[in-house]
């Protein structure tokens, strides 16, 4: 009962995931809608990739450049699986698919794991390259195992449920996902406060100081990039089930990329801060893509603003606010978010035309595609979008410097507030 | 004859030309407070590097608890029951003073790499964590970041962190440099509180705290041992007062 | 006799090219600790630069401008960049510059459209130098290796012989030192920084025609210039010279031989048939994982030799 009175927002996040897919459903033809649930899906995969991408950066203090070979090999593994029970060579319930692709990492997280946690800091993140850039050549390369540059695909309505059910549905799917991405995120934190976790933070901070309270770091780092390993190659069993394809993609460097950014831009230092990080990614990834060619720009420009002033990501502005929340005083914050609401929206506004605008006159052009805003065809070749762009652009970076500075001023304020507010009692 | 904790016999270290080690002799025996002092750059805290493994040693061999640390990575060297203090704090300052205990713990109470256990649950070690803890006088910073203490505190917790394991012979480097006098008085009864019944091996500069703890006292000057003696004995050496208490009295 | 002298030209050329981006990697990573990730982004800048200003002026004022252009952008990304994340160390650094070369790589893309652009070689130079075995070496190359070594002659004639190259010298292998000796060291990681960003620059404008002018060949240059740095070892220029040399050599040398591990085993009476474990990896051949080699040879250089062929200090 403890347990449960401890741990609700878990169970409470798990109810709304599962509701939520329903506010797509259409209602008049009584079915769910695909793209919302394979979205969702993408997504849940895609955290447990990040989470477990956390497990290094966040934890240990490792920045990798080829966690998705983890991923992608476990992918491959689970692929292999499903033909060998589609094949009747071996028998294995189609809702632990994920779990053989976990297996598959952690296989190949203890293997490679040896060789990169010889190394740290810059050198780890050279070498982790390295190996992202030969494995992904590699797939490219071999049939066998790889299938070459058509992959490996399958098929993955079974007979072998456990609890009856064929994944012929997109909604099928979703829930198997849910589940294990519940149960890996279970296990994820529930392994942050084990003594291997802790001691993998202890490397992070301290490298020599680990050593002189009698362990090995690089045994802790190299169980620690095993144990993320598994939970990769989980992820890697899901996408399998999702798309049931698995390509030389999934082992590649943008994939690699894919998780830095989101685990960066969600917050390393919070446990759920790479789950906000990749429902961004994602939504831009999939929402943006559809309407502009420039979608990566925008998850780097995104990125770079994370690193150049919020190094703390989301989930750490958001953890920001706690002390506020606690003294009851964030609603004094309110007024000075919405004064640096405008300059902000129209810096932005600005800065996206431009990109538009840049992007359909070259790209754009190439591709035969038109310019439009709410229907109304803009002439990418004319002055005046541009001047707008540009002094939109402009004055709205004057004004957030004026509003910026206001804020500061408010926000430390009130911090101070806060401060000698907790010290009182 | 009871084992020494430790015995170092002819150690060398050279880096590249330069000896900074040069053949050093030193036995101590169990449950002695010892104090290594001398000039800067006798090498004292090389000797210490030497000792916990940090560094290899050119030649020479070194015994811990009778056991040769030759070839032994630093963690191994702490198993066999030796921890030491950093003269530059060296603590783990994005985790909480309580987990930077606790992590000092984990090894010597048996927990190893385990993935499987949950500290949380823990009672008997966080019970453990917590009573050195309030020993440390750290008890109402419990859940503060260890980056975020006073100089005073992180020295404290240096040495919280190093005598948690148990470790049965505990060198510290300079654990009150840069303190203040009561900051000071305060951190020497925290030293002899848990120095209790262990080997107590320290570099120590400020001579009040190495005569008011000290059983015995080394001398080392320019990488050679010129004295090791009581601390009355080391007061009256002539030797000493010219290489060393001379330029400090003067 | 003709293959091996044709492709250790080729090679040479190519390590030049090699070199000339990874001595600018090499000094920045080790004046400043930063992994530089846009240095192949600035090169791709050159290579376009180039293409730009050439269609106006013609190549000879592009070699002079696109370098210099890309210098520029490299101390604007040190003063309003690295400068800002310093605090938040060397991840941060690194990161920012990960961030940087997705944003150009973008940014190229919509300015010169995904398709390669018609970069040729001018036309002063294209023409064949000499016949080797038949074989015409272009006179482009050679120019290539006579701009790589003066460079390279710059270089090293002002680390020994200016103030500033003494103060860089001491800080590559005395990092923490650098600050002491009173200089004024953001300015100097300014000027490496730039310096640096305009090598890349100018081994993109004669690299661009030598090979393709595309928004893909930052990425497909980026990993092994790194692995360059690192396999020369950190904070050693001479290690990053061999290091290059030999990439650029394995590569070309890669190409030619056409063997693979099966034809080496039936060398010693074993045959490699289908039903052989690994058969598929014993029958490549070399050829075809001549890109990989590099990768390789980094992996196995970091396990056996952490710090690389000549590298002075860890990583």
């Amino acid at each position: 009962m403890t347990l449960l009175r401890r741990n609700w927002p878990w169970l409470v996040a798990l109810a709304v995931l599962l509701a939520f897919p329903f506010l797509f459903y259409d209602w008049t033809r009584g079915r769910h809608s695909g793209f919302a649930l394979t979205l969702m899906s993408e997504i849940g995969v895609m955290a447990i990739f990040a989470l477990s991408y956390n497990m290094l950066l966040g934890q240990a203090g490792l920045l990798s450049f080829g966690h998705a070979v983890l991923f992608g090999l476990g992918a491959y593994c689970a692929a292999h699986t499903v033909n060998l029970v589609k094949a009747g060579t071996i028998w294995l319930p189609t809702e632990l698919v994920p779990l053989a692709g976990g297996l598959g990492g952690l296989f190949f997280g203890f293997v490679l794991g040896w060789l990169v946690t010889k190394q740290r800091a810059t050198a780890f993140a050279m070498i982790t390259l390295g190996l992202g850039e030969l494995v992904s050549a590699a797939a490219l390369m071999f049939m066998g195992f790889f299938g070459g540059e058509g992959g490996i695909t399958i098929d993955r309505v079974m007979d072998t449920s456990l609890l009856g059910v064929r994944y012929t549905s997109p909604w099928q799917v979703y829930c198997l996902v849910l589940g294990w991405a519940f149960v890996a995120a279970v296990l994820m934190r529930l392994q942050m406060q084990t003594p291997l976790g802790r001691m993998a933070n202890a490397t992070r901070d301290n490298f020599e100081r680990a050593q002189f309270v009698g362990y090995d770091p690089r045994r802790v780092r190299w169980m620690q990039f095993t144990l993320a390993g598994f939970f990769a190659g989980v992820g890697g069993g899901l996408y399998v089930m999702i798309y049931e394809i698995v390509t030389f993609d999934t082992v590649s460097a943008v994939k690699s990329a894919n998780a830095l950014l989101a685990v960066y831009i969600g917050g390393a230092g919070a446990f759920f801060g790479p789950v906000l990080g990749t429902i961004v990614v994602v939504l831009l990834q999939s929402g943006v893509s559809l309407l502009s060619n420039a979608w990566l720009l925008y998850v780097g420009v995104l990125f770079i603003v994370m690193v150049m002033y919020a190094p703390v990501g989301l989930a750490g502005l958001i953890g920001m606010h706690a002390p506020l929340w606690r003294t009851g005083r964030l609603r004094e914050l309110l007024l000075p978010y919405l004064r640096a609401l405008p300059p902000a929206l129209m810096l932005f506004l600005g800065f996206v035309l431009l990109v538009e605008l840049t992007s359909f006159t070259t790209i754009g052009a190439a591709q035969g595609k038109r310019f439009a805003i709410g229907g109304q065809t803009i002439d990418t070749t004319s002055p005046l979008p541009w001047a707008i762009a540009v002094a939109a652009l402009g004055v709205g970076a004057f004004w957030l410097r004026r509003e910026a500075h206001a804020f500061r001023l408010r926000w430390d304020a009130l911090m101070e507030d806060a401060k000698r507010q907790a010290g009182a009692p | 004859m009871t084992v020494p904790a430790i015995e170092l016999s002819d150690v060398r270290k050279n880096f590249g030309a330069t000896e900074i080690i040069r053949g050093v002799d030193l036995g101590i025996a169990r449950g002695e407070r010892h104090a290594i002092i001398g000039p800067n750059g006798a090498g004292k805290t090389t000797l210490f590097n030497l000792i916990s493994g940090r560094f290899p040693i050119s030649s020479g061999s070194i015994t811990v608890n009778g056991k040769s640390t030759a070839g032994l990575a630093p963690q191994e060297i702490n198993r066999l029951g030796l921890s030491r203090s950093f003269q530059i704090t060296s603590i783990f300052p994005r985790m909480t003073v309580f987990e930077n205990i606790r992590c000092g713990l984990l090894w010597s109470r048996g927990y190893r790499y385990s993935f499987w256990h949950l500290l949380g649950g823990q009672k008997a070690l966080n019970a453990e964590a917590d009573r050195l803890l309030d020993r440390l006088n750290l008890g109402d910073r419990r859940n503060v970041q260890a980056g975020l203490l006073s100089y005073a505190e992180q020295r404290a917790l240096e040495i919280g962190i190093t005598i948690a394991g148990g470790a049965d012979i505990i060198l510290l480097d300079e654990p009150t440099a840069g303190m203040s006098h009561s900051e000071t008085d305060a951190a020497v009864e925290l030293i002899r509180g848990v120095s209790e019944g262990k080997t107590l091996i320290m570099v120590e500069h400020d001579m009040s705290v190495v005569f008011g703890l000290a059983d015995r006292i080394t001398v080392l000057v320019y990488g050679e041992v010129i004295a090791s003696d009581t601390p009355a004995a080391i007061r009256g050496n002539a030797a000493v007062q010219e290489a060393y208490l001379g330029t400090i009295a003067a | 006799m003709e293959v091996f002298v044709v492709s250790l030209l080729n090679g040479l050329v190519y390590g030049m090219l090699l070199f000339m981006l990874a001595s600018g990697l090499t000094l920045i990573f080790s004046m400043m600790g930063v992994l530089n990730f846009a240095h192949a982004s600035v090169y791709m800048l050159g290579a376009y630069f180039a293409y730009t200003i050439s269609l106006y002026v013609g190549f000879w004022p592009a070699l002079i401008l696109a370098p210099l252009l890309c210098g520029l952008i490299g101390a604007a990304i040190e003063m309003w960049g690295l400068r800002r994340v310093h605090r938040h160390g060397h991840v941060a650094e690194l990161l920012l510059t990960f961030g940087l070369a997705l944003i150009i790589e973008k940014v190229v893309q919509m300015t010169w459209g995904l398709l390669p652009v018609p970069y040729r070689i001018p036309e002063l130079l294209d023409f064949p130098l000499f016949r080797v075995y038949g074989t015409q070496f272009p006179a482009y190359r050679a120019f290539m290796l006579l701009i790589s070594a003066l460079m390279f002659g710059a270089i090293w004639l002002g680390l020994r012989r200016t103030r500033v190259g003494l103060v860089i010298q001491a800080a590559l292998t005395h990092p923490e030192m650098a600050s002491a000796l009173g200089h004024n060291v953001p300015r100097i990681f300014t000027l490496v920084f730039a310096a640096g960003t305009a090598l890349a620059g100018l081994a993109g404008v004669i690299g661009g025609n030598y090979q393709v002018t595309e928004p893909a060949m930052a990425f497909t240059m980026g990993p092994i210039v790194f692995v360059v740095v690192v396999f020369g070892g950190l904070g050693s220029l001479t290690g990053c010279f061999i290091a290059s040399i030999f990439m650029g050599l394995i590569q070309t040398f890669a190409v030619v031989f056409d063997v693979s591990l099966a034809d080496l085993l039936a060398q010693f009476g074993i045959a490699v048939t289908a039903s052989t474990p690994f058969a598929e990896v014993l029958n490549v051949t070399l050829p075809r994982i001549g890109a990989l080699l590099p990768f390789l040879l980094m992996v196995l250089i970091l396990v056996f030799r952490p710090r690389g062929l000549m590298g002075t200090r860890d990583t």
